[in-house]
């Protein structure tokens, strides 16, 4: 005979309730201990997908499996190189943030940051003819960053000139890439392409490129998670600030940088420092290459990207492959530079999701006392925000953590079944584009992203 | 008349506490209608068939459709809902920096971060709408924590695979349709206040279980544990997951000497995959059927495998009149009293039981499937019982009431009344009282309050049953 205990019977009784509240105030008229879920119905038409994804044998232990490996990644810092050595880019080919996009279908900031990418690669004489190159679109290739191991910040163009940081899992083995980051202002990532942002992408090229190679070179790989981890705990979020981890990685470069190019030690330093956002583009390859880590175990509902193009917001799940999901990109709610209003703003754009895809950013916003007016004003907002997401989010993060929730670990991984039971949706810190190409920045907030692209994935789970 | 109708998006709330809302609305003056939904196509269609016109909705919104003479009673009205929804939305919210968990897997991780506290949770109870319950009881199954499903309406196949997830986890599903269980002393759904003590009890039957539990208490007999297991548990498809599970846990627990088995008579290979698990302790089959023991004689059985004494199950004739009746004489209302009998019961179990003593008459349950969408369980809401009483205009009427957590909090109040219309019509009425001495409701004063408006109030079923079916036979016989 086989026996069986049941700890419920020899333990004092506590309770969870979901549902009927006379129930559960029947447990507190006996003063049994209780939890209350605030039980509401899941989003509308997803009660069938809902119960197949949760039923399939696969799900539970392939989303441990997943989320496990996103985690446990350990993103170094190995190399500085160009794109087209490492990504192999042919002259005409750019990459572009979100899932795939076409010339006609492109927002006014993605538009202009082509454009600019035309004329820094020699390929237009003029942002007219660029503009007629890329509409003819003979000779020309888009494709989207996540299709090639990179992410790129807003919209994330990538051209065979341009230097990017090349980080490795030193866990899993994985391979990851992003830009180098221009700084603000009128930059391409916004969409711009006036003379000073081919000017300053030329100088990137040939002088910050190769001197921060060089400096690596001397440093050896830098430590990404333990980076991060620490600039958890001074005040960044990792999107909207990332001032405390650009410090930390200037202190860690510095002496090699002096020592591999003392004549341009000083400009390049100069160029960091006067750039909060010079780690962004770091702690995205480091988010992205921790997200692939997680990719392709059958029956996960992990989500393991979340981007858009400035005209869809996209999603992949770890268990359906490279697949989009998408839906409209919807304009952030947020705080604008200068004389900028709402008028301006281009729809949501950029791989930079990639950190809240890994528990960083608006997932992290309790641990980021200093730019709670992004998410409504006060510190009790920020903590709000953080708070709901681990409603949707599978494990909590072992090594970033949160002082002000007691170190608590950041909510990390998507669950798309959660999304739907819950009807919460993943707090998105963002930067806002100008909607017109070649105006640049105008402002940075909160977006949602689209709901159908979460049921959309659901409906492909149940299917699967 | 003035309406006011509105949709609120994404405001939700659960069906009781609402129709607690709607009746406190309606209870109001000047308001004669009064619909605060989820606006379900059911709830939907009412409020429309009420002739309000509904603007474009989805289940997940609140309705809100308030009828009334006047403006300022329909504001009034408004008003109170407004209070009404508050003061629902301050108890089970708090403080916006450790905002409510919103899943059953949620809430798990969050009794066991506060584990210092409280301990890990050890049960939940699922009583969301039946489509939903399934994803809830994964939670905690997948969470280590044995689940309690009240809801009704879950689909055969998802009952299967919870229990066969939950034997590889080590815990127990008790359901779906699961109405009652005792665990650890807490009440959990409709449970009778009990005595501790040695009687462990496995129940595919809820009001069944509490009828046992009751009248075993009654005896001064008390219980470990009551552990259900759903209606469909002992049937061929299911196979009795979870009755395998629960005898067997309750068999390795040192609190229980004896256990007793309620069910409806299982499916041959399962009562045999029972018979065959080799538990060290004594079980006492309490089976519901043709041919079978009743209740009541079933916890006379246990009483003897425990040694204890059979006692006068507590019962409260009814008033001199009823008794003219009841003996064929003919008394003041002697004539009026002819017909036939008729059983209006909320518990399922009780309601078959009484039907298969009287062997005759119209019996409804109403806490079926068919009486409950869109409203409250009839052990919580007694409305549609009440005006099925005072339709009945001769013979017999025999209805339980069953006390206990969970259930009305004072039954009598609303009954008391309508047995004592009944009585004045001459109609016999009987009820089977099911509860014990420590049910908040108070189940002496209950059946005074009953018995003074002219009711005959038996604690055994069966013997309520066997009293109405007399009293039927004397009808007839007159």
């Amino acid at each position: 005979m086989t026996s069986m205990t049941l700890s419920m019977l020899s333990r004092e009784p506590h309770v969870i309730t979901a549902g009927t509240a006379v129930l559960g105030e029947a447990l507190d008229q006996q003063a049994v201990a209780r939890i209350e879920v605030d039980w509401r119905p899941p989003l509308p038409g997803t009660a069938a997908a809902l119960a197949r994804v949760l039923a399939d044998p696969r799900r539970e232990r392939a989303n441990a499996t997943a989320v496990g490996r996103m985690v446990s990644a350990r993103p170094m810092l190995v190399g500085v190189r160009p794109a087209r050595d490492v990504l192999g880019l042919e002259p005409g080919t750019f990459l572009h943030a979100g899932p795939p996009i076409t010339w006609e279908r492109a927002s006014g900031p993605m538009r202009g940051a082509l454009i600019g990418a035309m004329l820094f690669e020699g390929l237009a004489s003029s942002p007219k003819d660029a503009e007629d190159r890329l509409a003819a679109g003979s000779g020309i290739t888009l494709d989207s960053c996540h299709h090639h191991r990179t992410v790129g910040p807003m919209a994330g163009l990538v051209s065979p000139s341009m230097w990017m940081l090349e980080v490795t899992d030193a866990e899993h083995g994985g391979t990851a890439y992003c830009s180098l980051n221009e700084g603000l202002g009128k930059v391409l990532r916004y969409g711009a392409y006036g003379p000073e942002v081919i000017d300053r992408l030329r100088w990137m090229g040939d002088v910050l490129g190769p001197v921060l190679r060089a400096a690596l070179d001397r440093s050896g790989p830098l430590d990404l998670r333990a980076l991060v981890a620490q600039a958890l705990q001074m005040g960044d979020e990792l999107h909207n600030r990332n001032r405390a981890a650009t410090s930390l990685m200037v202190r860690e470069l510095a002496p090699a940088i002096v020592e591999a190019a003392p004549e341009h030690a000083a400009e390049v330093l100069r160029f960091i420092n006067g750039n909060d956002h010079f780690f962004l583009n770091a702690g995205m390859a480091a988010a992205k290459v921790s997200a692939d880590a997680a990719r392709d175990v059958p029956g996960s509902s992990l989500v393991v990207a979340m981007a858009r193009n400035g005209t869809d917001f996209g999603i992949q799940v770890s268990g359906l492959g490279d697949r989009w999901f998408t839906g409209p990109a919807g304009v952030p709610d947020g705080l604008y530079l200068g004389a900028y209003g709402p008028a301006d703003a281009n729809p949501d754009i950029g791989d930079s999701t990639i950190t809240e895809t890994t528990g960083l950013g608006g997932f992290a916003m309790a641990a980021a006392p200093a730019i709670v007016r992004f998410v409504g004003g006060d510190v009790s907002d920020a903590v709000a925000a953080t708070t709901s997401m681990y409603e949707i989010t599978l494990a909590e993060h072992p090594a970033y953590q949160i002082p002000g929730l007691g170190f608590r670990g950041t909510p990390v991984g998507v669950d798309v079944t959660l999304v739907a039971r819950t009807g919460v949706l993943p707090v998105v810190n963002t930067g806002i584009a100008g909607r017109v190409a070649g105006t640049g920045q105008v402002g940075a907030g909160l977006v949602s992203p689209p709901v159908e692209a979460f049921t959309a994935a659901l409906e492909a789970l149940a299917k699967a | 008349m003035n309406d006011l109708v509105e949709v609120r998006a994404g405001v939700y709330h659960d069906s009781v506490s609402l129709m607690r809302v709607s009746q406190a609305l309606a209870g109001r003056p000047g308001v004669s209608v009064a619909i605060v939904a989820m606006a379900t196509e059911l709830n939907v269609g009412l409020a429309c068939d009420a002739g309000f016109s509904v603007p474009p909705a989805t289940p997940g919104d609140l309705l809100v459709a308030i009828r009334a003479s006047s403006e300022d009673a329909v504001q009034e009205a408004a008003c109170e809902l407004e209070r009404q929804l508050a003061a629902r939305g301050a108890a089970s919210g708090s403080r916006r920096e450790e905002a409510p968990p919103r899943t059953t897997r949620s809430a798990a991780r969050a009794a066991a971060r506060s584990a210092a506290r409280s301990g890990d949770a050890t049960v939940a109870l699922v009583s969301v709408p039946g489509e939903y319950a399934f994803l809830e009881a994964v939670d905690a199954v997948e969470a280590g924590i044995s689940v309690m499903i009240f809801s009704d309406n879950v689909p055969v196949e998802q009952e299967i695979l919870l229990k066969d997830r939950a034997r590889e986890q080590g815990v127990l599903v008790m359901g779906p349709d699961c109405g009652t269980a005792v665990i650890g002393g807490a009440g959990l759904g409709f449970a009778n206040v009990l005595r501790p003590g040695p009687v462990g009890v496995v129940a595919a039957s809820g009001t069944g279980a509490q009828q046992v539990t009751s009248l075993l208490d009654l005896a001064g007999v008390g219980v470990s544990h009551l552990l259900g297991v759903g209606g469909r548990d002992l049937s061929a498809e299911v196979g009795g997951r979870s009755t395998i599970q629960a005898l067997r846990a309750l068999d390795a627990d040192p609190a229980t000497e004896l256990i007793v088995l309620v069910s409806k008579p299982p499916a041959a290979e399962v009562a045999r995959a029972v018979q065959d698990l080799g538990l060290g302790t004594k079980v006492v089959a309490a089976l519901l059927g043709p041919g079978q023991d009743d209740l009541t004689t079933a916890v006379e059985r246990v009483l003897g495998a425990l040694g204890r004494e059979v006692p006068e199950w507590p019962a409260w004739p009814a008033s001199p009149a009823e008794h003219a009746v009841s003996e064929g004489t003919s008394g003041p209302a002697g004539d009026a009293v002819r017909g036939p009998l008729r059983g209006l019961y909320s518990g399922g179990t009780l309601c078959t039981e009484a039907a298969l003593i009287a062997g005759t008459g119209e019996f409804t349950d109403f806490g079926d499937d068919e009486y409950t969408r869109g409203r409250a369980h009839p052990m919580i809401d007694p409305t549609l019982r009440l005006e099925a009483l005072d339709a009945v205009e001769s013979g017999v009427v025999l209805l339980d009431v069953v006390l206990g957590q969970g259930a009305d909090p004072d039954p009598s109040a609303r009954l008391a009344p309508g047995v004592a219309r009944a009585c004045e019509r001459g109609v016999a009425v009987v009820v089977a009282l099911v509860g014990t001495d420590g049910d908040p409701q108070g189940l002496r004063a209950q059946a005074a309050r009953l018995n003074e408006a002219g009711a005959a109030v038996f604690t055994s079923n069966a013997a309520a049953a066997r009293h109405a079916r007399e009293l039927a036979r004397a009808h007839a016989g007159a």
